[in-house]
């Protein structure tokens, strides 16, 4: 056989190759094989959401800005969608997958209220069936590339949610996804540990912090957010809120230039 | 036997725009035995009649369990019921799987009506000879549910059917106003004694013959046998009967036709005695 | 001829790498006795040097009479665990009784195999009482290998516990002491004891245990806490 510039094919083909390790034919045991893996990398991408429970509700946050790549290009991107009265999601990472994910649960809510039976998603239900795609997509090697935080009220109780893309989730008082989990999440979780109960309040000034602390220190996030406070009375999306930043001490800071 | 031009098929309608093949599978669920469903505020039971078809063999189960907060009681084809059920129990195991959520009484009822009608309405097909009553608990509280071959499916507050039921709705009817109050004794209490009210009067309730399902809030769906029933047994014996059992539905003539149609009338159907039914 | 060799040498300028895997650690833990059995596993859920969060249990209630420890990556414990509970309705409504110990062990090894090429990452560990009333641990590996043992470590920490059972349970490595039958409370015990060993030295194991006893009165579960940090 020979190949398509003309020189003359290999010795054998099929057999094992000397010094290399041999793959059985239609065997799935080539770990070179990448060629099921569809969508290896985001392009539009949120970053974190950070999210926490206070007595009677569940406050979520999400910066507005859409990056591609290093570039601040989209800078009115809204991370948050509110399910119905009862559930918010919160979505980091692709941004397109984020939208298809939007549609799939509009659609159902939409049909829900058509059937008029007074069911329809619950903070847990929407968890459920978020893991359930994204652990789906996963082992089609297709994945959703992002992670999501589920707020809401479940039985008058508040609710707090995460899965990512492959399909972990779990359920936490308070939850932050991505560079959050390093940079907010302690500071929230010290709230939290020396006051469990908070206070709506206090969980809208700690969540304002903290967005604050990822816009000084995540070089993807932007100093204006989205914040949604949920309670058994509904759901309340506030901003785009601007964060007041103070950078006087920026220029002490040197070994960057 | 040629008996009517009309009834070969479930896509052929009769003049007076009825489908007599539809008519004659609800006829089946009215061979099965009796079954009682009802409902207070906090809970839904069912109460059914167990038949032997004979001296040899036990007496066949009633009530089904389809989900922790699910069962169904059946009249009409065994084996028509187990196919539902298995659907059902599939229903059910989705909306788990998916939502993590046990799916609520009124959509599963909903898909079962859905899956019901296909066979009213192909050629070469026969719809499902059995009518479920449908008990279970959600978040909208209790519910029972009767459903029909013919498709179609109701919301109950207390619902009968099977052999001589109408004995057993007419006492329903009779005591409507007190069942959402009833604690659970008295709701039993009264399940039974409109399952007696569809005995002949030779024959009684006993633990052999008679089956218990209850479900509340926070608590599955437990199905009583034998010697867990006889605790509720005991609480009814002794009681006088209602006045008499109304004489029975099975073998009358479904409607009257309307005469000014002209049309030849329907005949009657004749009531099956094989006792495949239960 | 030029063009197309710049595209295929193309590569996108940011490349993440997927992999359908994670490990989100966790240990479990069980050990038979002649009238019980227990299974215990900590309560920290992480992924990396991350603590996702510090009130995951691994230990599942399968029947009122068996119960399941798992472990490894954290989206597979919860398809694994959620299968299970639906195989075991299934059967349970299909025959009109819980599935026995025995039975659902076997039934596990055939679900993990039938993924044998796609493996669930799972460390799975089945405890419970045989229908004679005894207790009795099924241990697995993630592709479904079983085998029935009386005590065995599984994650992140068992290259810790399982010798440490060796000596204490299976009485290996002592001159001149033959190994006893353990009671219930001894056990407990124990198991406080090896875990709170294993989480000063695994970074994957910690916050808490849960200690699940099943014996012929049913299970009950206790939860006693590990170093946090």
């Amino acid at each position: 056989m020979m190949s398509i510039n003309g020189s003359p094919g290999p010795l054998w083909t099929g057999g094992p190759i000397p010094g290399q390790f041999y793959n059985f034919p239609g065997g799935k045991s080539d770990s070179n094989n990448t060629q099921r893996v569809r969508s290896v990398n985001p392009i539009v991408t949120g970053t974190s959401v950070l999210a926490v429970q206070f007595k009677g509700g569940v406050v979520i946050a999400a910066d507005t800005l859409g990056s591609y790549g290093s570039l601040a290009k989209y800078r009115d991107l809204k991370r948050l969608l509110k399910v119905n009265d009862t559930t918010v999601i919160g979505a980091a990472g692709d941004y397109a997958d984020f939208q298809y994910m939007s549609n799939i649960i509009q659609q159902q809510v939409i049909n829900d209220e058509v059937i008029n039976d007074g069911f329809g998603y619950t903070p847990k239900s929407v968890h459920c069936l978020l893991t359930r795609i994204l652990y789906n997509r996963r082992s089609q090697f297709n994945p959703l590339w992002n992670t999501y935080i589920i707020a809401g009220i479940e039985e008058d109780q508040p609710y707090l949610g995460y899965v990512d893309k492959i399909g972990m989730a779990y359920e936490a008082p308070s939850l932050a996804c991505g560079f959050g989990a390093y940079v907010a999440l302690p500071i929230i979780r010290d709230a939290l540990e020396k006051k469990p109960d908070i206070s709506k309040d206090e969980a809208v000034a700690l969540i304002d912090r903290c967005m604050k602390l990822m816009y000084y220190r995540d070089a993807r996030a932007l100093n204006k957010y989205q914040l949604a406070v949920i309670t058994k009375d509904g759901v309340d999306i506030k901003g785009p809120i601007i964060s007041e930043t103070n950078w006087e001490v920026a220029h002490m800071i040197r070994g960057y230039e | 036997m040629f008996r009517n031009q009309y009834d070969n098929d479930v896509t052929v309608w009769s003049p007076q725009g009825r489908i007599h093949q539809l008519e004659y599978a609800m006829e089946a669920v009215k061979q099965g035995s009796a079954c009682v469903g009802m409902k207070s505020k906090t809970h839904a039971i069912l109460v059914a009649l167990k038949r032997a078809p004979s001296e040899l063999s036990a007496h066949q189960k009633k009530i089904l369990p389809i989900d922790d907060h699910i069962a169904v009681s059946i009249a009409g084809l065994t084996a028509d019921a187990r196919l539902l059920c298995n659907y059902m129990r599939n229903e059910c195991l989705n909306s788990r799987w998916a939502y993590n959520t046990p799916l609520s009484v009124s959509r599963l009822v909903a898909s079962v009506g859905s899956k019901s009608q296909i066979p009213t309405q192909r050629y070469g097909r026969r719809p499902f000879g059995v009518g479920l009553l449908v008990a279970g608990y959600d978040a909208q509280g209790p519910h029972i549910y009767q459903t029909c071959p013919s498709a179609n499916y109701y919301d109950c507050k207390a619902m009968a059917i099977g052999a001589r039921s109408q004995s057993a709705r007419t006492y329903l009817e009779k005591h409507l106003d007190v069942f959402p109050d009833c604690s659970l004794d008295e709701l039993v209490k009264h399940g039974l004694r409109a399952l007696r009210d569809t005995l002949p009067q030779e024959v009684d309730l006993t633990p052999k013959n008679c089956s218990i399902g209850i479900v509340s809030k926070d608590t599955k769906f437990s199905i009583l046998d034998d010697d867990e029933v006889a605790p509720f047994l005991a609480m009814i014996e002794g009681e006088e009967r209602s006045v008499r059992p109304v004489q029975e539905e099975v073998g009358q003539p479904m409607e009257a036709d309307d005469p000014s149609s002209g049309a030849q009338p329907d005949p009657l159907v004749a009531a099956a005695d094989e006792t495949m039914d239960q | 001829m030029a063009s197309a060799s710049v595209l295929s040498e193309y590569k996108a300028p940011i490349s993440a790498h997927f992999s359908p895997y994670d490990f989100n650690g966790g240990t479990v833990l069980a050990i038979a006795g002649n009238d019980f059995a227990l299974i215990a596993t900590d309560t920290r859920l992480s992924q990396g040097f991350a603590i996702h969060s510090r009130e995951c249990p691994k230990t599942f209630t399968l029947t009122n009479n068996t119960i399941l420890g798992c472990c490894g990556f954290h989206g597979d414990v919860l398809t694994l665990t959620k299968t299970l509970a639906a195989r075991l309705q299934i059967f349970e409504k299909d025959h009109n009784k819980p599935m026995p110990t025995a039975s659902i062990a076997a039934m596990l090894s055939t679900i993990l195999y039938y993924r044998r090429f796609f493996p669930y990452y799972t460390h799975n560990v089945v405890a419970g009482l045989d229908e004679e009333g005894k207790g009795c641990v099924y241990s697995f590996d993630p592709v479904g290998c079983y085998e029935k043992e009386s005590f065995r470590a599984k994650g992140s920490a068992s290259a810790m516990l399982q010798p440490l059972l060796d000596n204490q349970i299976g009485g290996k490595n002592q001159n001149g002491y033959t190994a006893q039958s353990l009671t219930s409370t001894q056990c407990v015990a124990l198991v406080k004891d090896v875990f709170t060993s294993a989480a000063e030295r695994d970074i994957y194991t910690g916050d808490n245990i849960i200690i699940s006893v099943v014996n012929k009165d049913g299970i009950k579960s206790e939860k006693f806490p590990l170093r946090r940090d």
